[in-house]
């Protein structure tokens, strides 16, 4: 950035390795995740908290899930719709068997038991690796979706076969179902987008961290110098699942109120992969780029005809819009194929640096 | 329980030996449906042979190869011309893909790669949709989708002429990759991309040349898929479906591709019929998925694909 670390001197270790070690960027990084609580609800209206910030946060968790998996751990993974379905159903089954239990809890658990069913599908990837691996975790995807379509159990036996947020509270505030408003929904995935940032972040500069970076750069020396595979990789499988499952409650409870299985389909995991490949794979900072860029491109490609007064039809524009989004991911790939994360910080150094580069 | 076990251990089995017609019928069809699978899964493994890219557009690839023959069809050219068109359309779409997508690419991570074919899937979709229309179509090149008995047991036209062409497409291959020069060549760049390049093959023309080879195979599945369930945007789903055949059969094998087509099909439909009814059913979509995993569990690299050998 345009300040430097001129004349902050670190007198301890801890202080050395702050997440944020220069004064400024702790001080504006404070400032933007208070101001993301408190400015939008106030100043964004309805659309623009339901249909972009709300989907970019849910999406933003997901795709921190996938990356801690993808980015950290090296293992593809093509089942995070799978694991976000059963976050959703299982807070959907909790919510409505146990009507008393907070929703934070039931957010928790069912990510608890996304990370359960994670660990069972990450066993194969103790044998299997890379492309192998990809297509093994399809296994899942689709296992898990016609599981949840094929046994009412888990709908309550709806003949719709649809999954419906109840209304719940929390500190007061109705936070989920029909009543309540996309500020009190929009402040409750942000938080959960933050805490878990933050724990994602610590997670992966620590012991567990670098064990699964590890594992990725080259899993037969990693297991030579003392990393357990067995143990590291289901843990990454874990803790994605965690995120992911949490994200699949967030979709259903607060952005879109009630789902089908088709929420989650195989489309949706290609979707939180764009995010983590075009942010940046072993970034946090680049799985929020990616979900913003995933989220918000297709929201402007479709706007973009009425903004300029053109009149394309729905299905040219849809046509359009495919064409247009792959090409951006062509584009993105050649251009940078380390992701917007990588570009934002190689446009840090040079600010650093600016105007005296040399 | 021991209610339970019955039902799934025994009585498919004894309904198999029960109705052998049926039976034979069921293998019958699953073999074909597992060759027209492996029609796709060809595609996917002659890219990935000669240049180590997971291509995800392959089932794209089959639709805008049928889009393309049905669209110029549909215009009037004749059934011959239309084809050689689409033979020129899918060459030149080759040039397109090494020129924009390859060559900018080249040395980058196979995630990467494997997200540009994503991007790639998407683009075609939109492309081949917005320049032939998104109806469903039927493509009509003269193969009768009728049947006729033998001995008892229903067989189908199309079917069987699929099959006949992935045996003749797999032995056209292997002579291609065995006995002409470009072939060696082919072969020599799967092995080791510098080593190759040292000795002077160039490694532009050999991919252009295997992505022309696998839109060539996408047009043969494109006619029969098309023949058979009309050209339609489902096509591109395809691609989903020949990934479990491609990890049985191992990345890196031509026959392996036939061999795990035969063995996915055959036992889907196997457990569509025998044991699908005990939970209910469609369970056609995961179950490949779940066969070829149980594979992999003993066979990491596939059946057929070149054991991984890793050094530190």
């Amino acid at each position: 950035m345009i300040y430097r670390e001129t004349g902050q001197f670190k007198t301890t270790y801890a202080a050395d390795q702050a997440i944020f070690p220069i004064v400024q960027d702790r001080f504006v990084v404070l400032l933007a995740a208070a101001a993301a609580f408190v400015v939008p609800p106030l100043v964004a209206g309805e659309y623009w908290l339901q249909a972009i910030l709300i989907p970019f946060l849910v999406y933003a968790l997901a795709a921190l899930g996938l990356n801690i998996l993808t980015g950290y751990a090296g293992q593809i993974s093509l089942g995070t719709g799978g694991f976000m379905a059963v976050g959703a159903y299982s807070a959907f089954k909790l919510s409505t068997a146990f009507p008393w239990l907070n929703i934070v809890a039931v957010f928790l658990l069912s990510g608890v038991i996304a990370a359960l069913v994670g660990i069972v599908f990450g066993i194969p990837s103790l044998r299997i690796k890379g492309f192998y691996l990809a297509v093994a975790t399809l296994a899942s995807q689709f296992f898990l979706i016609w599981l949840f379509n094929k046994v009412p159990w888990f709908v309550n036996y709806a003949s719709s076969g649809t999954i419906t947020a109840p209304g719940r509270r929390v500190l007061g505030v109705m936070v989920t179902g029909p009543n309540a408003t996309a500020a009190a929904r929009y402040v409750v995935a942000l938080a959960f987008v933050a805490v878990f940032a933050l724990v994602a972040k610590n997670l992966v500069r620590g012991r567990v961290g670098r064990a699964w970076m590890a594992i990725r750069d080259r899993d037969i020396a990693a297991e030579i110098i003392g990393v357990r595979p067995l143990r590291t990789k289901l843990l990454a499988f874990a803790i994605s699942s965690f995120y992911c499952g949490i994200a699949g409650a967030e979709l259903v409870f607060l952005f879109l109120g009630s789902a089908e299985t088709q929420a989650f389909d195989i489309n949706q995991s290609f979707l939180v992969l764009f995010m983590v490949i075009i942010g940046g794979l072993g970034s946090v900072l680049g799985s929020f780029l990616g979900a913003a860029f995933i989220i918000v491109v297709p929201i402007f490609l479709t706007n973009l005809p009425h903004m300029v007064g053109l009149d394309v039809s729905v299905a040219l524009l849809k046509q359009i819009e495919l064409m247009v989004f792959g090409g951006l991911i062509l584009f993105f790939l050649v251009v940078e194929p380390h992701g917007l994360a990588r570009l934002w910080q190689i446009g840090k150094e040079k600010l650093r640096l600016w105007p005296f580069p040399h | 329980m021991i209610e339970l076990l019955r039902a799934v251990l025994v009585a498919p089995f004894a309904d198999m030996a029960g109705n052998p017609t049926f039976l034979v019928e069921v293998l019958l069809g699953g073999i074909a449906a597992g060759l027209m699978y492996s029609l796709v899964a060809l595609g996917f493994v002659l890219i990935f042979k000669a240049s180590g890219v997971f291509n995800f557009a392959q089932g794209v690839m089959v639709l805008f190869a049928a889009l393309t023959l049905v669209g110029l069809m549909d215009m009037g050219v004749p059934v011959p011309i239309a084809l050689a068109l689409t033979v020129v359309v899918m060459i030149a779409l080759a040039f397109a893909i090494e020129r924009a997508v390859l060559r900018p690419l080249v040395n980058q991570e196979p995630i990467i790669l494997f997200m540009a074919t994503i991007g790639l899937n998407f683009f075609l979709e939109g492309f081949g949709e917005m320049a032939w229309g998104a109806n469903v179509k039927k493509l009509d090149i003269g193969i009768p989708d009728t049947s006729f008995i033998v001995r008892g047991v229903q067989m189908n036209r199309l079917e069987l002429t699929a099959a006949l062409t992935a045996a003749v497409m797999v032995a056209v291959l292997a002579v291609f990759f065995q006995r002409t020069r470009i072939g060696r060549a082919l072969r020599a760049v799967a092995d080791d991309h510098e080593a190759a390049l040292s000795i002077g093959i160039p490694l532009k023309t050999i991919w252009i040349v295997v992505w022309s080879v696998a839109g060539l195979v996408a047009i043969v599945a494109g006619i029969m898929w098309g023949s058979k369930s009309g050209v339609q945007f489902s096509l591109s789903l395809l691609a989903l479906k020949a990934l479990p055949v491609l990890i049985l059969g191992g990345f890196t094998s031509v026959p392996g591709a036939i061999v795990g087509g035969l063995i996915i099909g055959v036992g889907e439909k196997l457990g569509e019929v025998y044991w699908g009814p005990l939970v209910g059913g469609a369970i056609e979509n995961w179950f490949a998925y779940v066969l070829a995993l149980t594979f992999l569990l003993f066979r990491p690299q596939g059946l057929f694909g070149e054991k991984i050998i890793e050094r530190v």
